[in-house]
């Protein structure tokens, strides 16, 4: 059964090849400027869960994560998400998200910033760019698909790589 | 030689070794094929169907570099292009086909009627077929490697090559290893045990000998590679160390692993090809080859200085100056073995009264394009002359001369030349002569011109480059000369294609040449020989004294003689097997643990399970059915 | 001796414009690699031609048929020609021995430049795909950056240590020397000197991905005291924007995405993750010699980088016309 299993597995990412190889150097990003209908969620318990969002165009796309992985550390998130551990800043990695997890609410984060420190990119940071960011950090609690993951880079190794990362179970 | 007059049972005795030795008819049959020739065979067409499709990446490489800063091919299909062109004409082209020869020819050159181990040889196969098909697919699929043949580190690692391509070049690497490691075993086991009575090693054909040296070198050089495409796998998908610096690793490493398996791999193809021209040069000289022992013992040599080279593809990383020394000194070192065998060659042409055919116009096309491409091979051996060429076209140019002048040429030969006998029919000799003629044209139209190119600066591995480099001129004469090469290769191509069709039908020796596979009909029966043939000479069928033939061995089961390593005196009787499907069952079960190792690390244990089933089953006792119990008692 | 091959040469080489670099060498040690090239090309010559001549002759003089008999081994003629091949084989390999003795002295030659106390030490880290030069100088203030292109005083050693941040890159302008693989993880340097004055092209020759086609490096000899005016104008900061649209192009720079990669010294610009623009204005070529530097380029390289050099690190920027342009004004005046 585990063969069976292993092989419709190994068929299905083989096909989903076509996606995660693709390497889009310029595209327009599907959304420059502020996304509609975007909100944070309420910070009281027991207030409705916001709508669900549109997915990222990234989220299959190995290429576009690693270029998230490096831009993660070109623009020094890492000065207050230490390696999606959080220090200054939250904690990239668990399953604790204060603005939400989908990409358009991540976007929305990195593009306006939010409230307690984190500055806003817009207008700084490309449109595409920022999109391979989103991908990334949601790489790095492992929402992506395995084979879309980054494995190790070639630094000292801070963290368990995002492909080894099993997603922590939502509190 | 002639023949002893065969005894009076011989017409029931070829047809009960008929029986016992062909294959059952049908697709089952063809599946589980027991045969070398058959096998054999496979391995040609495959490997030849591979090649087309590495000169059609070629073509389109040309395509782009035609002119400066064309938009044909963009940077990551180019490099994609690249890689799959390398990794196809190395690992599923150059290696298969001289290894197919070798599983063809030599059971027949030394008189015995098939492979040591038979089953394994079609394991060989499908698990080869497997990776090639594992590969090609992937590029179809946007998802070839692109990191250049040899996958360099970093740039191969985890942080520099997303997705999963270089993962299945990793993979794809271990597939054709398996089958080349299962090749070689066959070669060594049957060169050394299975040779007819009275042939000793020093009356092996240098054709065998040849094959037996790179059998060897197999052995040593592919477990190399097939630990560093591991540990890159490893380190792409369980997040090991091994290239990282910054944990204790170097990407240096991954250049000497490399290159320990890459070195005597270019010798493994080269080698074969020596083996070819060894066995065609003497028949178009009426003439043995000169200087056995000499020939035998640069091959030997050969074989091992192979191994001692591998640094001169990193002379220009920080290495210390003493190493880099000594490999200068080991490199130009191994030109004297293969000047031995270049100077024997034209030593038995001398001696000899020449035969003008195709064949030998390749064997005589190889000496002058392989002596320029070692000439190179000599240059580059110098650090500081290899500082300036290294990575340059001019690189480009050497090995292509010593691996399609050296490799290549010789290898049509022989397909030429052992035509008739595989096919019963002969090749076209008008077609084979211009098809030469436009081959060696094209061939030098192409690759010279990249000399010039590598001096003038032109990088490898360069996807476009400027009008002002200069170096436009050069490559628009070589995508011309590309243009010839192809016509040549078309030409040679409609020959084989002639023959099977059209061809006259050849008899069983029609170039009254001396070794054993020309004592049997052509194509060879499924049982070789109707009786194994035994020799007191080098040459056995230019040998004036009439030898007598083993007798004995049952006809009604697959038995073969086993002798003596050395002397080849007879040992015992062995009972050889049958087809089986389990050989094809255990290369789907190695396929599916490799390829879903590629996403997963559970795909080892897959493997690992399925492969213990059907090897159970492979090796499942077999109790000796009633008749054939009775039989042996 | 290679004036004359190269009269005979030539003609072939004619295809290109001008001498190939490794054979047009502008410093000593690319003159020593030329050097041991002839020799190399002349024994090549000389023994492709005796093996083709023999062959030729032997096939043309000694014909026969598939029935001829088989040839019978003639002891004497063996004997022959066993001394012949003999010959043949001691000549290999005292030209080998050759060889390898005039190798060891050229890498001799070579390595003594590197004895030299270097006039000048910059240090070339290699990336993907670009090339950052940094002049040292024993005083922190007096060190600047520039990429792609790199100014050295003739006459004198020039000590080059090669970096690399990311993958294998490899140094290499054969118009002065050898290469010098980047190796991350691994000290490597080499020693240059330029002969005479010109510009030399370089190249990186190591596969590094993508746009390992369009990673040129520009080496200028300047005479010293060219030499010196470049280094001192290097050193100062950025030029002072004095019209109105430099001006305006300086706030379109500090305010937009520029400054999250780019230095410009003199300004808050400090961001290091692409090359030192402080004078690029002064560049030959953009883009690590892709496409030269003028303000038509220029602009096309800051709105769509991507179509010019495809897959490399710069991304796309938009701004409206007027910005645009005022940008470009600003930046090719940072001279």
């Amino acid at each position: 059964m585990k063969a069976v299993a292993a092989v419709a597995l190994g068929l299905v990412l083989l096909l989903a090849a076509c996606e995660r190889e693709q390497r889009r150097f310029s595209e327009v990003a599907p959304s420059s400027g502020r996304p509609d209908g975007t909100r944070p969620s309420e910070i009281t318990a027991g207030g409705a869960a916001p709508a669900a969002m549109v997915r990222g165009p990234y989220e299959e796309n190995a290429w576009a994560v690693g270029e998230g992985k490096r831009l993660y550390q070109a623009y020094n998130c890492n000065g207050c998400h230490a390696n999606g551990g959080g220090g200054m800043g939250p904690a990239l990695m668990d399953a604790k998200w204060i603005y939400g997890s989908e990409p358009q609410n991540i976007y929305t984060t990195i593009v306006e910033g939010r409230p307690n420190g984190m500055p806003a990119f817009g207008g700084k940071v490309p449109d595409q760019q920022v999109w391979q960011l989103v991908a990334y950090v949601r790489s790095m609690s492992g929402q992506l698909r395995g084979d879309v993951r980054p494995g190790r880079d070639d630094h000292m190794r801070a963290k368990e790589s995002e492909m080894a990362r099993r997603p922590e179970p939502a509190k | 030689m002639r023949r002893a007059v065969d005894p009076p049972h011989d017409a029931v005795a070829r047809v009960e070794l008929e029986r016992a030795w062909s294959t059952p008819p049908g697709f089952l049959g063809w599946l589980t094929s027991a045969r070398h020739t058959s096998v054999a065979t496979r391995y040609i067409v495959t490997a030849f169907g591979f090649f087309v499709l590495g000169g059609v990446l070629a073509a389109l490489m040309r395509l782009q570099l035609a002119r400066p800063n064309l938009h044909l091919i963009g940077p990551d299909l180019y490099n994609q292009i690249f890689t799959m062109h390398g990794s196809t004409m190395m690992f599923l082209f150059a290696v298969p086909i001289m290894e197919a020869f070798a599983i063809y020819l030599v059971p027949l050159m030394i008189g015995t009627r098939n492979v040591a181990f038979p089953r394994m040889n079609n394991l060989g196969y499908w698990i080869y077929l497997i990776g090639g098909i594992l590969l090609w697919t992937a590029f179809l699929l946007n998802v070839g490697p692109d990191a250049g043949w040899f996958a360099y580190v970093p740039l191969s690692g985890p942080g520099y090559s997303p997705g999963k391509r270089v993962d299945i070049w990793a993979q794809m690497i271990t597939f054709t290893e398996i089958a080349a490691l299962v090749a070689a075993v066959e070669v060594v086991v049957t060169v050394f045990k299975l040779r007819c009575p009275g042939m000793a090693l020093n009356r092996m054909p240098i054709f065998v000998w040849s094959m037996l040296v790179m059998a060897f070198m197999v052995i040593f050089a592919m477990p190399a590679i097939m630990v560093s495409s591991t540990m890159l796998a490893m380190d792409r998908l369980v997040d090991t160390h091994f290239f990282n610096p910054a944990e204790g690793g170097d990407a240096l490493l991954w250049q000497h692993l490399f290159w320990f398996f890459g070195h005597p791999e270019v010798y493994i193809i080269f080698i074969p090809a020596t083996g070819f021209v060894s066995a065609i040069i003497p028949t178009f000289a009426r003439r043995p080859i000169f200087g056995y022992p000499a020939m035998v013992l640069s091959l030997i040599a050969t074989g091992f200085l192979g191994f001692g080279l591998w640094v001169h593809h990193m002379f220009a990383t920080p290495l210390p100056q003493l190493g880099a020394t000594f490999f200068t000194v080991s490199s130009m070192m191994i030109a004297i073995p293969s000047g031995i065998q270049v100077f024997c060659w034209l030593a038995t042409l001398r001696l000899g009264r020449v035969v003008f055919r195709a064949p030998l116009l390749y064997a005589l096309g190889f000496i002058a394009l392989f002596v320029a491409g070692g000439l190179t091979g000599v240059m580059q051996a110098s650090v500081p002359l290899d500082l300036q060429v290294h990575d340059s076209y001019f690189v480009v140019a050497h090995f292509h001369y010593v691996l399609i002048g050296g490799a290549v040429f010789p290898l049509l030969g022989a397909l030429l030349y052992w035509l008739p006998k595989i096919s019963g029919r002969m090749p076209n000799e008008r077609l084979g002569r211009w098809g030469f003629a436009v081959l060696f044209i094209g061939f030098n139209l192409t690759f010279f011109p990249m000399h010039v190119l590598g001096l003038g600066g032109m990088p490898r591995r360069v996807y476009t480059y400027a009008a002002d480099t200069g170096w436009a001129t050069g490559n628009l004469m070589t995508s011309l000369g590309a243009v010839v090469l192809t016509i040549g290769f078309v030409l040679f191509l409609a020959n084989v294609a002639w023959t099977l069709r059209w061809g006259p039908p050849a008899g069983d020796d029609p170039w009254s040449a001396s070794t054993l596979e020309w004592a049997t009909s052509s194509p060879p029966p499924s049982y070789n020989f109707a009786y194994l043939p035994t020799v007191d000479d080098r040459d056995p069928l230019w040998s004036p004294t009439e030898q007598p033939v083993v007798t004995g061995l049952r006809t009604d089961v697959r038995e073969i003689l086993i002798t003596d390593a050395i002397d080849a005196t007879p040992d015992h009787r062995q009972h050889l097997d049958g087809g089986s499907i389990w050989p094809f069952l255990t290369a789907v079960a190695a396929g599916i643990g490799v390829i879903t190792a590629i996403f997963t690390p559970w795909g080892v244990t897959i493997g690992a399970v399925l492969c213990a089933i059907t090897l159970t089953g492979w090796f499942w006792p077999r109790v000796p059915s009633g008749r054939e119990a009775r039989r042996s008692a | 001796m290679s004036r004359i091959a190269l009269a005979v040469v030539t003609p072939a080489l004619a295809a290109c414009s001008g001498r190939p670099p490794v054979l047009d060498p502008g410093g000593p040690q690319a003159a020593r690699i030329a050097s041991y090239w002839w020799l190399n090309f002349w024994i090549a010559v000389v023994v492709l031609a005796a093996v083709i001549a023999f062959l030729v002759d032997t096939v043309v003089r000694r014909r026969a048929t598939l029935t001829t008999a088989i040839v019978p081994v003639e002891p004497r003629a063996e004997r022959r020609v066993m001394i012949g091949v003999s010959v043949a084989v001691g000549l290999t390999a005292v030209t080998l021995l050759g060889l390898v003795i005039a190798d060891a002295t050229t890498g001799r030659g070579l390595r003594s430049l590197s004895g030299e106390e270097p006039a000048v030490t910059i240090e070339v880290t290699a990336q993907q795909w670009w090339w950052d030069a940094e002049y040292w100088d024993p005083v922190p203030s007096q060190r600047f950056r520039t990429a792609n292109e790199i100014h050295i005083p003739v006459g004198r050693a020039v000590l080059v240590k090669t970096k690399s941040l990311d993958v294998n890159h490899s140094f290499w302008v054969p118009g002065l020397h050898g290469k010098q693989d980047h190796i991350p993880g691994h000290n490597s340097s080499l020693t240059l000197k330029a002969d005479h004055p010109g510009r030399f092209a370089g190249r990186c020759a190591e596969f590094c991905g993508l746009q390992h086609a369009h990673m040129q490096l520009l080496v200028f000899a300047d005479p010293p005291e060219v030499f010196e005016a470049w280094r001192a104008a290097q050193r100062r900061p950025a030029a002072e924007p004095t019209s109105q649209p430099a001006l305006r192009g300086r706030d379109v720079f500090m305010s937009g995405p520029c400054v999250l990669c780019h230095t410009v010294l003199g300004t808050p610009a400090g961001a290091r993750l692409g090359p030192d623009l402080t004078h690029v204005g002064s560049r030959t070529m953009l883009a690590a010699g892709t496409v030269l530097n003028t303000p038509g380029h220029l602009g096309g390289w800051i709105t769509d980088p991507q179509s010019i050099k495809p897959g490399n690190r710069m991304p796309a920027s938009s701004f409206p016309a007027d910005d645009l342009q005022a940008l470009i004004v600003y930046v090719s005046g940072l001279k």
